[in-house]
C-alpha cells in the first residue's frame, strides 16, 4: 500500500533529520543563539560567535541544491503520481511579516520548529512551554490565514 | 574531529533527509508545514505523523547516543512568547529554517531567499537587543 510505503520513507527521513540536528549541535539553543549573536564578532555583549549553524545549513544546502537540481518535470517520485512542490514565486506581506515574527521568536528561545519538536523528550520543561505555545500559534495562523 | 566538521556532517545528514523526502514522496521537508498540516488535516497526514515520530524518536535516541547537552536560554515567559511567535510566524510566512532555509534555497525560490534573509536578520537583531538589555541590567 502506497500510504504505508510513504510513511516508512518519511519515518526514516525523520530519523535522519534528527541525527543531523543532533550531530550539528542544533538541539542546543545556546549554539543557535550563539550563531545569531553577530555582535560578538565585534566584541559586543561579551559572548563568542558560534558559526556551527552556518556549517549545518551549508552542508544541508549543498545536498538540497543537488537534490532539487536533479528533479526534472517528467520524473515521478518513488511513491505518488507526481512531485508536489511549492509553485508560488510572489513576495507578499504575509511572507515578510511571518518571517520577522518567526525570526524574533527564534532569537528569543534559540528554537526553530525542527529542533523544538525533536527535543520533546530531552528538552525538559523548557520545551514543553515552547511547544505548548508553538502548536497553538500554528493553529491560530492556520485558522486566520487559510 | 573538529566540531565544525561534525556540524557540516550533521548538515549533510539533514540534506540526505531532504533528498529522501524529495525522491521518495516528491515533497519538500518543511517541518513547520508538516507539523501544522498534521494538526489540521489528520486524515491525509499518515506520512506526516511518520516523519514527526522519526524526528521526535530520533531526537531522543541520538541525544542519548551522542550524550549531547542542551541548555535553555530563555525564561518561561520568554519561551511562551517565542513559541507563539515561531508557530504563528512560520505558518503565516509559509516555512521555517527547513522549508525556506534548506529546501527553498535548494529550489532557488525567490520567496524562500527573502524569507530566509528576513528571519536571519530578525533573529540577529533580537539577540542583539537581548544582549544589550541583559548588559544594562547586569
Amino acid at each position: 500500500m502506497s500510504n504505508i510505503r510513504a510513511a516508512t520513507i518519511a519515518l526514516f527521513a525523520g530519523i535522519l533529520f534528527a541525527a543531523g540536528l543532533t550531530l550539528g549541535g542544533m538541539m542546543d539553543p545556546r549554539k543557535v543563539q550563539g550563531f545569531l549573536d553577530v555582535g560578538a564578532l565585534f566584541g559586543w555583549g561579551g559572548g563568542k560567535w558560534d558559526p556551527s549553524l552556518a556549517f549545518v545549513m551549508g552542508g544541508a544546502l549543498v545536498v538540497s541544491l543537488f537534490a532539487f537540481g536533479t528533479v526534472k518535470s517528467h520524473h515521478v517520485p518513488w511513491v505518488g503520481a507526481r512531485f508536489e512542490l511549492p509553485t508560488r514565486r510572489d513576495i507578499d506581506a504575509k511572507l515578510v511579516v511571518g518571517a520577522i515574527l518567526f525570526g524574533v521568536g527564534w532569537g528569543i528561545a534559540g528554537y526553530c520548529p525542527g529542533p523544538a519538536l525533536s527535543s520533546l523528550f530531552t528538552g525538559g520543561t523548557d520545551i514543553l512551554w515552547f511547544l505548548g505555545a508553538m502548536l497553538p500559534g500554528m493553529l491560530v495562523a492556520k485558522k486566520w490565514f487559510s | 574531529m573538529h566540531p565544525y566538521l561534525v556540524s557540516l556532517f550533521g548538515g549533510l545528514l539533514i540534506g540526505a533527509s531532504v533528498w529522501l523526502m524529495l525522491a521518495g514522496l516528491g515533497r519538500v521537508t518543511g517541518i513547520s508545514g508538516i507539523a501544522a498540516t498534521a494538526l489540521t488535516a489528520p486524515k491525509e497526514s499518515l506520512w506526516r505523523y511518520a516523519f514527526l515520530i522519526g524526528l521526535i524518536g530520533g531526537g531522543l535516541l541520538f541525544m542519548r547516543l551522542f550524550n549531547t547537552a542542551s541548555i535553555g536560554v530563555a525564561s518561561t515567559p520568554g519561551l511562551i512568547v517565542a513559541g507563539l511567535l515561531v508557530g504563528f510566524g512560520t505558518v503565516l510566512g509559509g516555512g521555517c529554517t527547513s522549508g525556506h532555509g534548506v529546501c527553498g534555497l535548494g529550489r532557488r525560490s525567490p520567496r524562500s531567499l527573502i524569507a530566509t534573509f528576513t528571519f536571519m536578520v530578525a533573529g540577529m537583531a533580537t539577540v542583539a537587543v537581548i544582549r544589550a538589555l541583559s548588559g544594562s541590567a547586569a
